[in-house]
This record gives structure tokens, sequence and C-alpha cells, in this order.
């Protein structure tokens, strides 16, 4: 809502610097935007009397003038002008003046034109700013010549003059108020937050006589979503420009004039927050006027030229053969005012906000009328903006209204209250505000009270119970004089099983030196094909946006990798050498039966590295370390089976892909190279290394706190072992093969070597183990532990792997 | 004798002054006190001497032992000295060198941000709480207040699965779903992500960050609304933090505040960087509105209580000077190793 500081000063004698003004009508509740004054782009523009005219020597088409701009001597300024007469007023632009030149601000100074001084410039409407709309009688391409609406006082400051120094004030008013999208409303804001009197006149009108109903009749088909109406008749219209005061009041408000029919439903509209409309009446075919719902298929060409086709829940304003107007939105193509319209109808009615917001949005045309009713004027609005429109009617000479109007009101008139008790008042703000005091701020608001109840004035449309008058008081009283107290009672507050795990997880990838990612959770559906996932996977089925922003954003997740892939392919075309990373994030999956899907949590590791480019036993490294630290304490690593639960797995190198399973054989996770072809489709040559987790399942299988071991009292026997076997022989088979033939003096099986080459038979590789065991109980004997080697040797020969000679 | 042990000494003790090094000092000990040295040489000829000049020559001879011996390592101790001061020279090395690079992860500034709200938030008896992304219109809209056809719906421009289940516009469903479980008192905050279809510009972002808090019991005052918002904005900000409120408008709150921090650059005179306003708009809050309560089978004559809601990124923004949200979700190693 734009408004003009003139136009509020016509309601409130308010006299303070702006700065102040605005932080006032924000802090009490009408927020500002920005305020802006008109014509600040202009200096050193004055009014200046034509003294002299005569042909330039040097040109055909140039005048030189001689002006006078109150100075004593006239100035002398070459124009190109051809409108300019000897007498004119006319604004001047001086020696170092500013004016606008194609929208922009350019300076003036003194020089020669074909050799003739030119102290400055004679303006053009442009030139100042303004259009033909703001000065009808001027013409586009010539100098402005000031008519005798203008304060014609040679040398007064141009803005002055003209009326164009208005302030225009923005404000950002919230869907409960829409009374303070007008003038009057913004009025009695700033009359109640400064202590002044709100000076609201009663409009009058004379009228001729007789009745709106003998020119048309009108009748509320559908009193739901329309409880009134009400048409007046203004005859022998006389279409003219508004005079002055209309225009810049309109002007400052944004809007621009065009005569004084239109302008006036326009001004009753910004002054009392009702829009209106006016009909031709000729156009009103029967004579009839009926505001019902449309027809099935029904047609119309809106102000717009647009042909919009009408749905049945929506209401218009029909004649007898068809709609006028979308009730509401905006009039139809003819319904307008016309140069040759002789008479009138004027419509000020109130509508259904949430059947007008439901029409609007349907038709896609949001219009300052729509905006208004949307948030549900009150029936009481109506008449008095006719009655304002009748009286500017007359005020403007724009034509002879009928004394009766029609009133076809089914409005509910029972007056809003709610409720008023001081003290619960205070004791929910925490204040301690004298009752009359709370009585003086309610009053300044029109707020009656009366009987221990508070009586809400019919504009307040957003008052309906007690804490409502609570925000009344405190805004008044200003919320930062209301104490700031710490709340009472003491609360234990303390982290959910789930968040401390998910915290210790987050903290232990950190101290892995991977760094926290947060990527969008919504993707494109083609992120599915960049890692390979088949057509018919289970993946495919997403929780889908019926209104993205855009491709790329138009499913939720099934699968936290690609956003992953998509942060290292775009570290990787950053040039960036290296990347460590993870992401603590949901994944969204819908559930067959249910309104809402699984939102699990997900961890994702993701590296990749150009100078070492090989990765995978890092990761494994950091998972390894990950689990361990989570509490993790039996589990096993395998290749994915035909069976495992990832549907990624076919995104992975299936020679450098590996699960995660639990004790109970649960597949926990999934980790390792993705396939070449991934990098390919990311159209990157390095490959990404990527690890999936899945975090409430790890969770149920760690231990919540770690039990100490004792520390050995007895020393170790370390025997190192090399074997050869077949190079496909996983290693940890054998691992598995010694920890069983060991059995519980086995302390650790550490591997320290892998080798295949010249020195071994090719197909087989030699794998080399360091086995240290300890017993609880006495320092192991050679006998003893050479018995457990025995058992190891016999263990991995039925491996096929031999001691290696 | 006596003459030749005093020579002797003399001899000793010329010779330990040249000595410079370990191999010399041990030649010297060899000689003058070894078993093949001299003063054994000399102390051999003592069955020459009479019995009463035995002891005297004794003592003599011993206390001259005693002296070398100790002279020499008193230069063996010197030697030593000087050898070790001339390795610590010899290992001199450029501290100016660069360090050797530790690889540490760096935590995301959204996140690390909201650890350091949760934990005011915690030490203030705050359970967090989580809620679904995906969620039903009645969480969201219908039981904040916000009917279908509730003008102030265009203000959060939603995206929709279905008719009846959107993206989360605000975490505020979270306090709904938390009231219809618990029972009164109520404190609670609840993180998580937010969806409004917003094209994404420097300060505009599809999906971001708020902290919805919630506190529910008897006689909580819009006072203590402002005491706790000032409390966390000045752990956050520091003591010196300003805060003012303002009224506003929010379907599922009444009053309504909208709360603006000073704006930390001009302190409040006005910059570019606060629109010459001096002020930063921070977040929305007001107390509980009753018929939320109710709908939420909580009595309003008997509960009442505050809710706000905290932009993540605006506050992290702030707070590390970042001048664009898209570096958030860009995930640039070389952002995120700032942090």
């Amino acid at each position: 809502m734009d408004l003009s500081l003139r136009w509020l000063k016509d309601y409130v004698d308010i006299d303070v610097p702006i700065k102040e003004l605005v932080s006032g009508l924000t802090i009490s509740g009408s927020k500002v935007e920005c305020f802006e004054e008109e014509g600040a782009f202009l200096s050193n523009v004055v009014v200046g009397k034509v003294l002299e005219i005569e042909r330039h020597p040097d040109s055909d088409h140039m005048f030189t003038t001689q002006i006078d701009v109150g100075e004593g001597e006239p100035v002398q300024i070459v124009t190109g002008a051809q409108n300019v007469r000897k007498g004119d007023f006319v604004p001047v632009a001086k020696h170092k003046s500013t004016v606008l030149h194609e929208g922009k601000q350019v300076k003036i100074t003194k020089g020669k034109l074909r050799g003739v001084a030119s102290n400055g410039m004679l303006c053009s409407l442009a030139e100042l700013g303004l259009t033909i709309n703001d000065f009808p009688y001027a013409i586009e391409d010539g100098i402005f010549i000031l008519g005798d609406d203008v304060d014609r006082t040679i040398g007064m400051d141009i803005r002055k003059a003209i009326g164009f120094d208005d302030t225009r004030i923005e404000f950002e008013i919230t869907s409960n108020r829409p009374d303070c999208l007008s003038v009057t409303g913004l009025a009695r804001e700033t009359a109640a937050t400064f202590g002044l009197p709100f000076k609201l006149k009663k409009p009058e009108y004379k009228g001729i006589d007789g009745k709106a109903s003998d020119y048309v009749d009108i009748k509320i088909e559908n009193t739901k979503l329309c409880p009134r109406y009400m048409g007046g008749i203004v005859k022998n219209v006389k279409i003219k420009p508004s005079p002055r005061w209309v225009r810049e009041r309109l002007r400052a408000s944004g809007v621009r004039p065009i005569n004084n029919l239109v302008d006036i439903t326009n001004l009753v509209m910004l002054e009392y927050g009702s829009p209106m409309h006016a009909f031709d009446l000729r156009y009103v075919e029967g004579g009839k006027i009926r505001i019902r719902n449309a027809k099935p298929g029904e047609k119309i060409t809106t102000l717009d030229g647009v042909e919009r086709e009408l749905s049945e829940e929506m209401l218009v304003i029909a004649d007898e053969k068809k709609p006028v107007a979308v009730a509401g939105v905006m009039g139809g193509e003819y319904s307008g005012i016309m140069e040759d319209t002789n008479t009138v109808v004027f419509e000020s009615a109130s509508f259904d906000g949430a059947s007008v917001r439901m029409t609007a949005k349907k038709l896609g045309m949001r219009t300052d009328a729509s905006a208004r009713y949307e948030k549900g004027l009150d029936p009481e609005n109506t008449y008095h903006a006719l009655m304002r429109a009748f009286e500017l009617v007359e005020q403007l000479g724009a034509g002879e209204v009928v004394r009766e109007y029609t009133d076809e009101d089914y409005s509910d008139k029972t007056p809003k209250s709610v409720e008023f008790d001081a003290k619960w008042i205070n004791d929910f703000l925490g204040t301690d505000i004298p009752e009359e005091d709370m009585i003086k701020y309610l009053n300044s608001l029109e707020l009656e009270v009366k009987d221990g109840r508070v009586y809400a004035p019919y504009f307040r449309i957003d008052i309906g119970c007690k804490s409502d008058i609570a925000e009344e008081v405190a805004r008044l009283y200003g919320y930062n004089r209301i104490p700031s107290t710490i709340i009472r009672g003491v609360a234990q507050a303390q982290l959910t099983p789930k968040q401390v795990f998910e915290r210790k997880i987050r903290r232990n990838m950190l101290a892995l030196g991977a760094s926290e990612c947060e990527t969008f959770s919504f993707i494109s559906p083609k992120f599915f094909d960049k890692i390979n996932i088949p057509a018919d996977s289970k993946l495919r089925n997403t929780v889908l946006i019926s209104n993205p922003l855009g491709e790329d954003t138009s499913v939720m997740r099934t699968s936290i990798i690609p956003s992953m892939c998509e942060v290292l392919a775009r570290n990787i075309n950053y040039r960036n050498k290296a990347a460590t990373l993870f992401e603590l994030g949901n994944e969204y999956i819908p559930v067959e039966d249910e309104v809402l899907p699984q939102e699990p949590v997900r961890l994702c590791i993701g590296l990749y590295d150009t100078e070492e480019p090989f990765k995978f036993f890092e990761l494994k490294g950091m998972i390894e370390e990950l689990l361990d630290k989570s509490g993790l304490e039996d589990y096993e690593i395998a290749r994915p089976g035909e069976n495992t639960v990832f549907a990624e797995a076919v995104s992975f190198h299936p020679g450098r892909a590996a699960v995660i399973k639990t004790a109970d054989g649960k597949e926990i996770g999934i980790f390792g190279e993705l396939a070449p072809a991934v990098s390919e489709n990311y159209k990157i040559k390095e490959r990404l290394y990527i690890a999936k987790i899945l975090i409430p399942e790890l969770m149920e299988s760690c231990v919540e706190v770690k039990t100490y071991k004792p520390l050995p009292k007895f020393p170790a026997s370390v025997r190192d072992l090399s074997v050869v076997c077949d190079e496909s022989l996983p290693a940890a088979e054998i691992e598995k093969a010694v920890k069983k033939a060991v059995g519980n003096i086995l302390e650790s099986v550490t591997l320290f070597d892998v080798y295949t080459g010249s020195q071994i038979e090719k197909g087989k590789k030699s794998i080399s183990y360091s086995i240290t065991m300890r017993s609880a109980d006495g320092t192991l004997t050679d006998e003893q532990t050479d018995k457990a080697m025995d058992k190891v040797f016999r263990a991995l020969e039925e491996l096929g792997a031999v001691l290696r000679s | 004798m006596k003459e030749q042990l005093l020579k002797l000494e003399e001899q000793a003790k010329d010779s330990l002054s040249a000595v410079t090094d370990a191999k010399g000092l041990e030649e010297l000990r060899v000689k003058f006190l070894g078993k093949k040295g001299e003063i054994t040489a000399i102390l051999k000829q003592m069955g020459k001497l009479s019995a009463e000049e035995r002891p005297v020559m004794g003592q003599l001879a011993n206390k001259i032992r005693s002296d070398i011996e100790e002279a020499i390592t008193n230069k063996q101790n010197a030697i030593k000295q000087r050898l070790a001061q001339k390795k610590l020279i010899e290992e001199t090395i450029d501290v100016t060198l660069p360090g050797k690079k530790v690889k540490t992860g760096h935590a995301h500034p959204l996140d690390a941000t909201l650890e350091e709200v949760e934990q005011v938030f915690l030490g203030m008896g705050f359970d967090i709480v989580e809620g679904p992304e995906v969620e039903t219109d009645h969480y969201c809209f219908e039981a904040l207040n916000m009917p279908k056809s509730h003008p102030a719906r265009d203000t959060q421009d939603t995206f929709y699965i279905n008719e009846n289940v959107v993206l989360r516009t605000q975490t505020s469903s979270v306090q709904i779903r938390t009231m219809e479980q618990r029972k009164p008192p109520i404190r609670i905050i609840s993180p998580g992500r937010v969806y409004r279809s917003d094209t994404v510009d420097a300060t505009h972002s599809p999906l971001f960050h708020q902290i919805e808090g919630l506190v529910i019991d008897k006689g909580v005052t819009m006072a203590d609304l402002k005491g706790t918002l000032e409390l966390l904005m000045k752990r956050l900000y520091g003591e010196e933090t300003k805060v003012r409120f303002r009224p506003h408008h929010f379907p599922y709150t009444e009053p309504s505040a909208e709360v603006d921090l000073m704006c930390f650059n001009c302190k409040g005179a006005g910059c570019p960087m606060c629109k010459q306003e001096g002020w930063i708009e921070l977040l929305g809050a007001g107390m509980v509105h009753p018929k939320v309560l109710e709908g939420c089978g909580i009595d309003p004559e008997e509960y009442s209580g505050f809710a706000f809601g905290i932009g993540l990124e605006r506050i992290a923004m702030g707070r590390y000077k970042v001048n664009d949200m898209r570096l958030l979700y860009e995930n640039d190693v070389r952002f995120l190793s700032q942090f």
C-alpha cells in the first residue's frame, strides 16, 4: 500500500519529521517498507515567465527566449520547442540544475547553442518526471506551459508550484488489517499512534429527485457470496479530467489519473479501502443487474481485453443476458466509462472474501479490488464508500446524483464484541497497565468499552477474542515497554537417544576429516539415470511435487547418493583437488497406504582425490573407525549379493563395492567406488567413492556405552604367517578361519602384506598376517602357541592356502 | 717421591687444559690413572719408603689421584656440554616453514550455528523435537488457524504433493504435533528444513531451515517471550545486542510480533546492509492463538504460551558474514573449509 503523505494530512494534523512518523507507525504495527519524496531528482527548477521570444539567428527551428525567473535580470535560454509564446509560464531548469532525461537524472549547465548563450533549459513534462495524465492540458512533445491550476509565482520551486512534492510511504499491511489498505485506515492508526484527533468527515450529497430503481433493477441471487449490493445512478455525466488535487493524490498513491468518473472510483477505493465499479447504463442489457453464480461454459471478456472462461462457483455481476463483471475482481470489456457515457451505475458491494480469492486465483488475475475483497471487507464499508462517491461527483461537477439509491442488504448487523478484562490482559502480557490507559488506547482506535465488553467498529474484521484486545492494548502501549522476564518453573531438557547418536556420528565424521554438506532434499528424476538406476527400480517410486520450481527440484530423494555425487562433481568442475565430505540427511520413502512418507536419516560419505585417485581403503578405514566409535562391536564387510537391500548397488563398480552386515546379517551400509560409467554421466574423469549408512538401523545394532576391558597382565605371543592361496580367496575368509582356529586366546590378526607377481604362481597371491595371542590367566607357553598355530595351518589348508616356503 | 708426585700433578693439569675432545681425555685418564698409569707406577715405589713416610706419601698420592680424577670429570662434563650445545646449533631448523597439514573435517556453518542455538535452549530446559518435512495440510495450515481460503496462505508459496499433503512451509507444524502428544508444561524447539517456492538467489532458497520454539504452561506471558528471545540474541550476538519488537500478524499467534536486531554494522544509524532502517528483521513470534490451543485440546483459559520461528540461514549468514545464501547449499570445499 502506497500512501500519500499529503492525503494523510487531510485526515490527521501530523507534523513530525518523516523519519519519526515512519518509525512510530512501524512500532505501532503499520510497517513502513520505505518512503520516497516525489520529484527528488529535480533541483533548481523554478517557475519562469517568457518575456521575449525571437527566432534563433542561426537556426530555423530554435528560439531565443528571455525568461523572468525572479532574479531581476531576465535569463536568456535557447529552446527548440515550438509551443512557447510570450507571456507563458514555464518550468525553467536554471544553470546547475538537475532534471530527468530518458528516465535518468542529468545536470543542466549554461552553454552555447549555435553560438547563442543559453543559461538553462525550458522543461517538458517528461523532463520533470511527469506524464500527460498528471497535467492533461499539456502536450507531450513540447514545453509544459503551466496552467491556472499551478501556483505561477515567478521564481517558485517547480515541485512546490505544481504539487510534485508529496512523499510516498510504502506500507506492508498484514492480511488481517484490510482496513489499513486505505488512507483513512492509516490516518486512524496515525492519529492513535501519535495521540492526535482523527478528522473523518461524514460525506454529504444533495442529489436530484429520483430513484435508482427506476433506472436499473438490482437483485442478489446468492446472498451468501454477496451479502450487500448498493447501486446508485449518476446522470448527465460530464467526462473530463479531474482537478489537480485528485490527480496528485492518485499519482502519489501509484494510480494513474484517467478521467473524473474513473478517478472517483479509484479515489474512493484508496481513501475508504472499498473497491467500486462504474457501469455505463447503456451496456446493462434489459436494465437489470443480477448478482449470481456463473453459468456453465459462460465467458466474459474482461477490461484488459482477455476472454475468460468462468466456472459455476464464481460469482458474476450480470445483466439480463450476460456477465458484465467478475464480482470483486474486474469489470467486463464494455462495462467501463467511455467518452460519450451519459448515465452510470455506481456499484458499491460486499463480496465473500474466500470466493473472491478463489476466483482471482483461478482466473490468474489479482487486482487492487480483489486484493482488498479477499481479506473480507465488512458490508458496512459499501455504504460509506457510495456516499463518498456521490459527494465527489457533486464536488467535481461530474454529473447529477439520483438521490435514492438501491440497497440490497442481507448482511449480519450484530455488533462484534469480546470480553474486556484488564486484569487478564495484564496477566497475559506480563504488564501493569492501568485500566484507564487501556480504555484510552482502545477508544483511540474506535473500539468502544461498555459494560465489561469491547465493541469493535465495523471495519475491524480481525477482532474476535480476548487476545486480540490484548494486542491492541500492547501495541499502543508499546511492545518495547513490556518487561522482559524469564519463564518460571524448572524444566528438564534432554536429547533423545536418536539425537545423541546423530550428534555422535556427526562429531566422529568431523574428527575423521570429513567436512559437512547440506544438499537439497528434492532432486531431478534424471539424477537416477546419472547413477545408473534401472527404470523399474523401487528408488524411482518417489514423492512427487505437483508444482515444482523446475524439473531439477521436482521429486523428493529416495536416495541420498546422487545429491553427494552432484556435490563431488561440482567440486571437480571447480578444480578442487580433493574432497572428503559427508551429509547427514533424510531420504523420503513413500509407504503404501500411508499419507506421509517415511523420512529415515542416512549418512552419506563422498570422496575423490585427483592426485591419489584410489581411495577405496581410505573410505573403508574411515567407515571401520566410525563403526567402532559408534559402538558397533560385531559386523562383517562383504560383497553385495544379489539380494542386497541397497538398490544403489548397481551404481557401484562391481568389483569395488562392499556392504556392512551386522552380526544378525542385516545390511546397514554400502560403500565403494562408483562405476566408471557414473563418472562419465557426470562428465568427469575422476572415480568417486561413496558410502551410504542407514543411521536408525546402525543405532539399533550399537551399544550405547562401551564396557572397559581390563588391561593385559601377561605378555603376548606374536607369530607371523605367510600363506599362498588363490587370488580370488577373500582375505576376510582367511581372517575368519584364523579367528576360529585360535579361539579365545586370539587378541588380534593383522594383515601386513599382500603380494602377487613373479615370485608367485600366476593366479595366486601371497598374504601375510601377524597373529597376536594372549591369555588373561598367565603367560602363554610355546606349546600353547604352537598348538594354536597348528590348528591355523590346518584350517588354512582347508581353504587351499598353504604355508609359503 | 713427593717431588715426583707434585710434578705429576702439575703435568696432568697442563695436559688436561690442552685436551679438547673425549678421546684425548680418555688417553689422559689411562696415562695418569690407569692400572699401568703413572700414579700406579709411583705408588709401586712405596715399598722403598720408611714406615713413617709411607702413610704421608700414601695420603698425598691419593689426594693427587682424586684431584686428577675430579679435574678429568669436570673436563668431561665441559666437553659433553659443548658437544650438546654444538648439536643443538646444528639441529636448528627454519621454524617459518609451513606446518604439516592435519586433515580435520569442517562443520557446515548452518549445523554449527544450529548446535549453538540448541545449546542455549537446552540450557533453558527446552527439548528438541523433530517432525516430518512432508506434512499434511492439517498440521501445516489448518490446525494453525489457516483454513484453505485464508489469505495468509498467499504469503507462503507452498509446494504441494497433493491437495492434502505439502512440503511444510514452516516448522510450526511440529507445534501442533507436540501439543497433541504432550501435556503442558511444554518447552520445545523444533529445528528443521522448510520449503517455499522461491527461486534461488542471494537471499532466497526454495529450501531453508527454521527453528520453531513453543512454550505452554500456566501463566506464561508475553514478557516471558521477550525475555526468552532477548536472552537468545544476547547469547548469539553478544551482551551488547539490542532487539526491538514490532506488532505483526500470524494467524496462529495473538498478539504477534516481528523481532528486529539492531544492525551490527551501523548500530541503528542506517546503512546499506540494513536498507537504511537501522534494524534487521530476524524472526516472528507471538502468544499462541487460543483457537490453536483449543484445537489441540488445551484449555486457553487455563494455559497460555508463546511460539517463535527463527530462520537459521539468516542467523548463520549474519554470524559468518556470508553474503550469498547459495554458498550454503553449493558445498564448495573452498567455502566449507573456512569454518
